[in-house]
């Protein structure tokens, strides 16, 4: 393993537990929009793994994946658009 | 030398998400968190897709790594409008600096800067 794939690794970790700080937000909230956020920092944070673990472990097929969490991140948004977002706000129901 | 540039730009980019996510964990409410989501984490995917492009084994490959950070910024543009107008018409108040106090979910947060 060469010098750069080893820094793709540990890079692919760092953003792992940067998706591992942003479950802070999903517990949190406070609206189910700062949740959704959460959910949406998988979407690129997600591709950006997959891309780095693709080159660390020189598996291309990766990047196929990489493709199907960006646009399932869109997906998801407008999925909860759809839906969750006609929760009402919990700054109303003071 | 390649590899010593695009080594700066993936830790760049990790540099960038890290500050992203900072921004969802600190900023103040809704639509602010969106911001650093939406474009600082894409401006840190476009630098680590530059990395590794000029890693990549051929041309072909560092354009599809190049196609799928425009489909990640599409998306995350589209997800962005989407979002905000849906947690404006759900009643979220754009933050204000003022206001900041009297917000329950902020003020520990405020509290925090010292």
């Amino acid at each position: 393993m060469s010098d750069l794939q080893t820094l793709t690794l540990a890079l692919a970790g760092f953003l792992v537990l940067n998706l591992a700080a942003g479950l802070w937000r999903i517990l949190n909230g406070p609206t189910p929009a700062d949740r959704m956020l959460a959910a949406q920092l998988f979407g690129t944070t997600g591709v950006a793994v997959l891309l780095l673990l693709a080159h660390a472990q020189d598996t291309p097929a990766l990047r196929d994946g990489a493709l199907v969490f960006a646009l399932f991140g869109v997906l998801a948004a407008v999925a909860f658009v759809c839906r969750g977002a006609a929760e009402p706000h919990p700054d109303d129901e003071q | 030398m390649i590899e010593a540039l695009a080594a700066i730009c993936l830790l760049a980019g990790a540099l960038f998400f890290f500050a992203g996510t900072l921004g969802l964990l600190r900023f103040p409410d809704v639509f602010t968190r969106l911001h650093a989501l939406t474009k600082v984490d894409n401006l840190g995917l476009g630098l680590t897709v530059l990395g590794l492009a000029l890693l990549a084994e051929s041309a072909f490959a560092a354009a599809k790594l190049v196609l799928i950070w425009l489909v990640a910024l599409v998306g995350s543009a589209s997800a962005a409008y989407l979002i905000a107008s849906a947690a404006l018409g759900a009643g979220a108040k754009p933050w204000r600096r003022t206001g900041v106090a009297a917000k329950k979910d902020v003020a520990p947060e405020r509290r925090a800067d010292r």
